[in-house]
């Protein structure tokens, strides 16, 4: 019986194989995240790093806890569903962020394999820093992009030739903004 | 502590899975959001958009969406009756600041708000090559953003031209349903901005969402049904002629 004769050769081979799957099993799964398949092919935890995002608009609820007198009069106007942050801007502001350092010549030859995101932006919410204002609209542009005069919008909606309606008057001398409809009752 | 060899080897398979789950980290932030709750979609009502923009306004502030790329634009359909199957179709700036005047003449006029449609079976993430976008547990259709090489395979592959390739970042970028608001209870930016409550964010897997009443009384239509991608957002009185 000479079938397993010099077979020492074989055995290296075949050690050797072994070795190598291991160091790939072993390398893939240090490298693969851990909750890569978590729920299918892609990275389970991404969906924590994308749900973790900032937001900038609160909601009128926020505005109105403090702005109770506004929110009181917008409720009985015809403005009363349109969202304070509409007009005024996100209740949340950016902050400007200190210039980040020049990355070095190691950074950007990492930046090449490992592909890093730039952070989110910080914000602030306008009533922890006084410094974040919202906006005061600009009633002339601000009213026109809804209530300006279009055969493309719904013909129910309340629009007007501002040259014809006003002469250029501007909007908020006769109408309050938070409660539209002029009291004495000889506007449309 | 006195620990012999049996109960060595009984508590390494507890530590194990322990170890394991420690790795795994917590994937959703939000407590008491489940993914497995909600199948999220949106309802368009054309009948009650007039084209002011804020929806674009609101999602370029919320998401930090770079100057001249849109996670969501509004258009201007102009359809006369001799052009039905070429409508004349304008969106300037993707309709952030409005649009001109449209005179009364001939045709009809309308406006069509656009974002991803959040398909179920999505083209965009069937192409992707390395795992980087994906259709989440509850139905938005997400990008990884630490695993997009930037190929713009994705790009390609929508057939409603709702992903770009951020200019800094170089990877893609597409609406996420403002996954960050939407996950903690809150409505969309563009929904929570709207005036006329023409878009409305739409949980299909909660049987009080009243888009299920919607849907049962309206006639409602999807972007390029032809395309057999399940998209999730859904058009009231879309017109025949918008592609």
């Amino acid at each position: 019986m000479n079938l397993f004769k010099d077979v020492g050769h074989l055995f290296r081979f075949v050690a050797l194989f072994v070795v190598g799957t291991l160091a790939i099993l072993g390398l893939r799964a240090a490298l693969t995240p851990h909750s890569f398949g978590q729920y299918g092919h892609y990275r389970g935890a991404a969906l924590g790093d994308i749900a973790a995002h900032p937001i900038k608009f609160a909601g009128h609820q926020t505005c109105e806890s403090c702005h109770a007198d506004v929110a009181e009069m917008k409720g009985k106007g015809k403005h009363a569903h349109v969202n304070c942050e509409a007009c005024h801007g996100a209740i949340y502001q950016t902050v400007p962020a200190p210039a980040a350092a020049q990355p070095g010549a190691f950074e950007k030859l990492i930046s090449l394999v490992i592909h890093k995101m730039p952070p989110d932006p910080a914000v602030t919410l306008h009533a922890d820093d006084p410094s974040i204002k919202p906006v005061l609209p600009d009633t002339a542009v601000l009213c026109a992009r809804c209530h300006a005069a279009s055969a493309a919008k719904p013909k129910s909606f309340p629009q007007v030739d501002a040259a014809e309606h006003s002469g250029g008057v501007p909007c908020e001398t006769c109408h309050q903004p938070h409660s539209p409809a002029i009291a004495s009752g000889d506007a449309k | 502590m006195n620990l012999n060899r049996r109960h060595f080897m009984i508590l390494l398979p507890a530590a194990a899975v322990a170890w394991e789950s420690v790795l795994a980290g917590t994937p959703e932030t939000a407590p008491n959001y489940k993914v497995s709750d909600h199948w999220w979609g949106m309802l368009i009502d054309i009948s009650k958009c007039i084209g002011c923009g804020n929806c674009v306004r609101a999602c370029q502030t919320e998401n930090d969406v770079p100057d001249g790329f849109f996670r969501t634009w509004v258009e201007r359909y102009h359809v006369t009756d001799t052009n039905l199957e070429r409508p004349e179709v304008i969106s300037p700036d993707g309709g952030k600041e409005g649009f001109p005047t449209a005179q009364e003449d001939a045709g009809k006029y309308f406006f069509v708000p656009k974002l991803c449609n959040h398909c179920a079976d999505s083209p965009c993430t069937q192409v992707c090559p390395v795992g980087a976008t994906f259709v989440s547990p509850d139905g938005v259709v997400l990008i990884d953003q630490t695993y997009c090489l930037g190929c713009a395979y994705c790009v390609q592959a929508c057939p409603y031209g709702c992903r770009y390739i951020h200019p800094e970042k170089h990877a893609a970028e597409k609406c996420t349903l403002c996954y960050h608001r939407i996950t903690k209870g809150l409505t969309t930016a563009c929904c929570e901005n709207c005036p006329t409550g023409a878009r409305q964010l739409a949980d299909l897997k909660n049987p009080n969402d009243p888009i299920h009443a919607f849907l049962k009384t309206h006639a409602v239509q999807v972007l390029k049904p032809q395309m057999a991608t399940t998209p999730k957002v859904f058009y009231n009185q879309l017109d025949g002629s918008v592609r």
